[in-house]
């Protein structure tokens, strides 16, 4: 079998799975993010008492990272209360960061494990060989109250990458043309698996990037099977190597009919990309993007703030100033990282070039504060969607890039080629 | 309660409706149901509730309808403004899950688009598996629901379902 259905037959307690079937599986961590009240009410409204295992649940206040409203104070406010009231092991609050990172870090997410999370980019930690998906706040209470999870066995998508990479191309880059190949629909209800070169050769943090971006396809999971990278992190973070009850060998068991299909990109040609206004999909080599003029520039989320992001950036910045009419924002995904960012001085050199640093967390990019747009702006961001008046106003324009496109764009005030600056 | 029958005129959207056009990211710190309601699709269709506000009324869509966040605001919004079920192309997996999780019908069918035009008159029949439309009128088949999935919906949502059962007591057994 595929490690996906491995993973889920595990934690179904079956010896195997279908793609189509519908099994209820064991949940090893459950993440709830602060958006989510909704998350207690439901719990409460099914009868919710204690819930199924405190060691096993974990709340991020990372969306309104710190509270911009009374009434977003208020719902942090009675996620703490609930928290404490339950003994919840793992809370973290508005000074941690966003859940895709400060999961990881704290040693919560590991290869063959069930994560659920009310955040649709929990398809992120795929790249650590986990199985982990997205859920609303109702199924989020329904695991509360009963540690399990009904769950569809999706049908499996292989996307091999190959070819060498050009001087100056991303993850972000890889993962928007992919995107703009395949559409927004070509994995739904499916899990991706990634595969090829590529993917072998890219740090952990950009593998994250190709995993978290996923979901924009539809993907419910996705898979890259663990490699020494992922075993030195694991090691690092001090926390279990794999599963209870999994062996590194069904992690890593290859049977390709398994696939639904099975798609080949060779990016060795590929240009730094951008997605359009408004939606992810709707992707530009740069040459047909550059020249557009910014007003703000997002560096940051669960998608482009890790310390490759900002040491990019950072490289790209160093000795330069933004031109007054662009406001550059800096927000590292996760305290760890301001820190290691500080300590290697790249925060320092962003804040000399005019940068503006905000609290690690989501930042603006569901447009809930810490630099949301007005109307006639054009943002150019290293986040995942731009739907419309996903940053703020309807009448504002969001372009995806890659940190170094984002950077040289902020140095310029237009949407820049980075290779100028390499 | 659950009606296996739904009728309702036919409120037409596009392709790739997301869920922040279905409910803005801003109002995400709202919990009551009609507070919700009030911002259903505002950003692309602002009056919408106004719209709505006469007969019943079902949304038809094209492919990937609530892509994007987990957000469950998406089809709270669209229940509590008082659409009776939504008929897509294709559905955003988590929104998927969260409508029947609160109770709210979504089916899938190929190109209903192009078979539709706003404000015809369309009944689904959920239990059989039937879609009828009245313009010109035609009875069609739709993919019979999930037994699962209809055990939810036919207790109202997720909440009176875990309520009544305590477990997934009809997910255990394959089908």
């Amino acid at each position: 079998m595929h490690p996906l259905y491995h993973i889920l037959a595990r934690a179904a307690n079956r010896n195997r799975v279908k793609p189509g079937e519908f099994i209820v599986v064991k949940v090893d961590l459950a993440e709830i993010n602060d958006l989510y009240l909704q998350v207690i009410l439901s719990f409460r409204e099914m009868g919710g008492d204690k819930v199924w295992d405190p060691r096993k649940v974990s709340f991020v206040m990372d969306h309104y990272a710190p509270a911009p409203t009374i009434k977003a104070a208020e719902n942090q406010k009675k996620m703490r209360e609930f928290a404490k009231e339950q003994g919840i092991k793992h809370f973290f609050d508005i000074n941690r960061g966003v859940c895709h990172q400060v999961m990881p870090e704290e040693g919560l997410v590991w290869p063959g494990m069930i994560l659920v999370a009310t955040d649709s980019h929990t398809t992120t930690h795929g790249a650590f060989g986990a199985f982990s998906t997205g859920i609303g706040a109702t199924d989020m209470a329904a695991v509360l109250l009963t540690g399990e999870i009904w769950l569809r066995v999706p049908e499996i998508i292989k996307i091999n990458i190959t070819g060498k990479t050009k001087k100056g191309i991303m993850a972000k880059d890889i993962i928007l043309y992919i995107i703009s190949q395949l559409g927004t629909d070509v994995a739904l209800y499916k899990a991706i698996e990634y595969t090829g070169e590529v993917v072998s050769e890219i740090s952990l943090d950009e593998r994250l990037v190709i995993c978290n971006m996923s979901v924009e396809m539809g993907a419910k999971a996705t898979y890259i099977k663990p490699d020494k990278k992922v075993w030195n992190y694991l090691s690092q973070v001090k926390h279990q190597k794999v599963q209870k009850d999994m062996s590194i060998k069904q992690l890593g068991e290859k049977e390709n009919e398994v696939y639904e299909s099975v798609y080949n990109f060779d990016i060795s040609k590929l240009e730094p990309q951008v997605a359009l206004p408004h939606r992810v999909n709707n992707v530009v080599s740069i040459s047909q993007a550059a020249g557009k003029p910014i007003h703000q520039a997002l560096i940051g989320t669960c998608t482009g703030g890790r310390i490759n992001d900002i040491k990019t950036a950072a490289e790209i910045i160093k000795g330069k100033k933004i031109p007054p009419q662009v406001r550059l924002l800096v927000i590292p995904a996760s305290s760890q990282i301001l820190k290691k960012c500080i300590d290697l001085g790249y925060i320092q050199i962003l804040l000399d070039s005019g940068a503006t640093l905000a609290t690690p967390s989501c930042g603006p990019c569901l447009g809930a504060h810490e630099g949301v747009l007005a109307p006639g702006e054009n943002c150019i961001s290293t986040s995942s969607r731009n739907f419309p008046g996903r940053m703020g106003s309807t009448e504002a324009k969001i372009f995806l890039s890659s940190p170094a496109t984002v950077a040289a764009s902020a140095l310029k005030g237009a949407i820049t080629d980075p290779r100028e600056f390499l | 309660m659950f009606e296996s029958i739904i009728k309702g005129k036919v409120f037409k959207v596009g392709d790739d409706i997301d869920t922040d056009q279905i409910y803005p990211g801003r109002y995400l710190y709202l919990t009551l149901p009609d507070e919700i309601a009030a911002h259903a699709m505002e950003d692309i269709i602002p009056d919408f509730s106004k719209q709505i506000a006469e007969e019943d009324w079902i949304i038809v869509a094209g492919k990937n309808f609530g892509c994007g966040s987990s957000r469950e605001h998406a089809p709270r919004a669209i229940l509590c403004a008082g659409i009776k079920a939504i008929v897509a192309e294709s559905f955003g997996r988590i929104f998927y899950r969260n409508a029947i999780n609160v109770g709210l019908p979504v089916l899938k069918y190929p190109d209903i688009i192009k078979k539709v035009h706003q404000s015809d008159l369309i009944k689904i029949n959920l239990q059989d598996g039937l879609i009828t439309l009245y313009n010109p009128e035609k009875k069609r088949s739709i993919e019979k629901y999930p037994p699962q999935l209809l055990s939810i919906l036919k207790s109202g949502g997720l909440i009176s379902y875990l309520k009544k059962y305590g477990k997934y007591s009809h997910f255990t057994d394959e089908i």
